[in-house]
């Protein structure tokens, strides 16, 4: 098999086994990266390839593994989403804004993966500031679905679902405030988690929403998003939010039985609107779960329809606050011959700032000024109870929630741009997950005229091991997960 | 809401964003969609229910008052777009 088609857990068994070397493998994605996603017809999926610091990275995990002190990510080559802080290398979360932006310090995620030897390829292309659903408002330009050119990978974490799809890493980070790693690895064909909020450190991973914002893995099986997970996760004394929980190993119950368990189908999910296709598929992915056991029930999540609403006060409330600081004085874009310093603040966040994170940072402003903070921002916070009691009562009689992740198969570039109602449309299955802090996850589950779709499972809270046991027995008697963009082979 | 062209060159302000007097009204009429949709979130009473700040309703820990963060003033500084003497310089603020 060529070395690109291992999946990162085979790859950690190759590097142990001396089936071949760090350097060998990292050279071999790094020329895949230059072939693939440079030029015209190339992804886009990469904002910054770091070939020496990775060959360096690969040269030093090889010397380690010789002297006998390897662990299971010791050499193993991935991305990062470019909005984990990388200390010396260029951190650009999409935006003109921190174009020219060296972080001086490592994301904790980041730090947790370089401890354990793993090798960072590079930064992958994202929405400008993760505000997205199609990877388009990315200033370094659109990235291309490895499924069909034509079409966009989803987005946020668009860079990272298209490289991995593409086989241009075995796996990468992505962040997800209101269906990044979820929505891109369904239209990519991925295993995507996100897990509980306070899970993963938020420390050094730039913030967009900061109630909503959690990092997770993008993989192509359940069980390399588990051997990610192994290691994003962690409390973090420098994340006021990180919640103090013990870090399960999450392949050690993979093989678990599913036996007995319950998945709830909330009627929400599946409207009359619904496609059907799609419907079909999520249906066909829920029928091998009743042949491992599992028995289904239908639910109902009564405020699903009312995530969106809120969603786009709390999210653009917070953004507006967090992106306060990009004033142009200590680091950043800075306009030209400001003419005092009123002018330096709005012209260079005029400049700086693409046109879907000003709409964000004018709604937020205006959620949030006087007079109108309780009729939104309170709204919204009440909202947010609503739905996550909705989850409370829905898992006091069920183990998952199970559903589509998006509403169709990736749509054409372009097509949804010039709308910015119709593109928040594209999340209404994922929101509210991110609303109520609980895990989610997406699977693939098949393909709808030769693009891939997801089935989405959600968890009561601290429940990635189970989503991913359920993940891992779907996936040893389905072959979805294995299928492989045209050419990629 | 429905905005008008004043609205939104005041929220432009508050936010500290210039924007081109050109994309006023397509602002004006984006915005304004944004929180027509936004604003279905009336149709339900939410008189008894308390806000959720934090998915699970955690509050700020606390950490001992010490000194946490050794001087990196140099690197911080190294990304300052315009400095001086190791101070970030901006346009005159004081006449």
């Amino acid at each position: 098999m060529a070395l690109h088609n291992l999946t990162l857990t085979q790859i950690s068994k190759g590097l142990e086994a001396g089936d071949f070397t760090s350097v060998e493998i990292t050279q071999h994605f790094l020329d895949r990266i230059e072939q693939l996603d440079k030029g015209d017809n190339g992804l886009n999926s990469f904002i910054t390839v770091t070939p020496e610091q990775a060959l360096a990275d690969a040269k030093a995990a090889d010397e380690r593994r010789a002297a006998g002190d390897a662990s299971t990510w010791t050499g193993v080559p991935f991305a990062h989403k470019d909005i984990f802080c990388t200390d010396g290398t260029l951190t650009t979360c999409g935006s003109k804004m921190l174009g020219n932006f060296v972080p001086p310090y490592d994301a904790t995620v980041v730090a947790n993966m370089k401890a354990q030897g793993a090798v960072c390829l590079g930064k992958t292309n994202m929405d400008e500031f993760a505000m997205g659903s199609s990877n388009e408002s990315s200033f370094f330009g659109p990235v291309k679905n490895p499924w069909n050119h034509e079409t966009i990978p989803g987005g946020s974490s668009g860079g990272s679902a298209a490289a991995v799809a593409a086989r241009l890493v075995p796996a990468a980070t992505g962040t997800d405030t209101g269906g990044s790693i979820r929505q891109p690895s369904a239209l990519c064909g991925l295993t995507g988690l996100k897990p509980t909020y306070g899970r993963c450190s938020r420390w050094g991973m730039i913030a967009y929403a900061s109630s909503l914002d959690q990092a997770g893995p993008m993989a192509r099986t359940a069980e390399d998003a588990a051997m990610m997970l192994n290691v994003m996760a962690s409390f973090d004394e420098k994340d006021s939010t990180s919640i103090e929980q013990d870090v399960p190993d999450y392949t050690a119950t993979l093989n678990n039985e599913l036996a007995g368990k319950v998945i709830g189908l909330p009627k929400e999910f599946f409207p009359e609107s619904l496609d059907g296709e799609m419907k079909q598929a999520v249906m066909n992915a829920i029928a091998e779960f009743e042949k491992l056991g599992c028995t289904v029930k239908e639910i109902s999540l009564p405020s699903t329809d009312l995530a969106i609403p809120a969603y786009y006060v709390v999210a653009p409330a917070e953004c507006s606050a967090n992106l306060s600081r990009m004033d142009g004085v200590r680091f950043g874009y800075r306009c030209d011959d400001p003419k005092d310093v009123e002018d330096l603040y709005k012209r260079s966040r005029g400049e700086g700032f693409g046109d879907e994170v000003k709409r964000r940072i004018m709604i937020g402003t205006y959620a949030l000024s006087t007079g109108f903070y309780d009729a939104y921002y309170v709204k919204a916070q009440k909202i947010r109870r609503l739905i996550k009691n909705d989850f409370v009562k829905a898992f006091e009689d069920v183990d998952f929630i199970m559903g589509p992740v998006t509403p169709t198969p990736a749509f054409k570039a372009g097509e949804k741009s010039g709308d910015p109602v119709e593109m928040y449309m594209e999340d209404k299955f994922t929101l509210s997950c991110n609303l109520a802090g609980l895990p989610g996850m997406s699977i693939p589950a098949g393909l709808i005229n030769g693009l891939p779709v997801g089935l989405q499972i959600m968890g009561d809270y601290w429940r990635e091991a189970d989503m991913l046991n359920a993940a891992h027995k779907f996936q040893q008697v389905t072959d979805f997960h294995n299928a492989a963009p045209q050419g990629i082979e | 809401m429905a905005l008008d062209r004043s609205d939104v060159t005041n929220i432009a302000d508050l936010a500290r964003l210039a924007i081109a007097e050109d994309n006023i009204g397509q602002y004006q009429e984006e915005l304004s969609s944004i929180l027509a949709l936004v604003e279905q979130m009336n149709a339900v009473n939410t008189d008894d229910v308390q806000p959720l700040a934090h998915p699970a309703d955690a509050v700020q820990r606390l950490r001992a008052d010490v000194v946490s963060e050794e001087n990196q003033r140099e690197k911080y500084m190294a990304n300052a777009p315009a400095q001086e003497n190791g101070l970030f310089l901006v346009p005159k603020v004081v006449e």
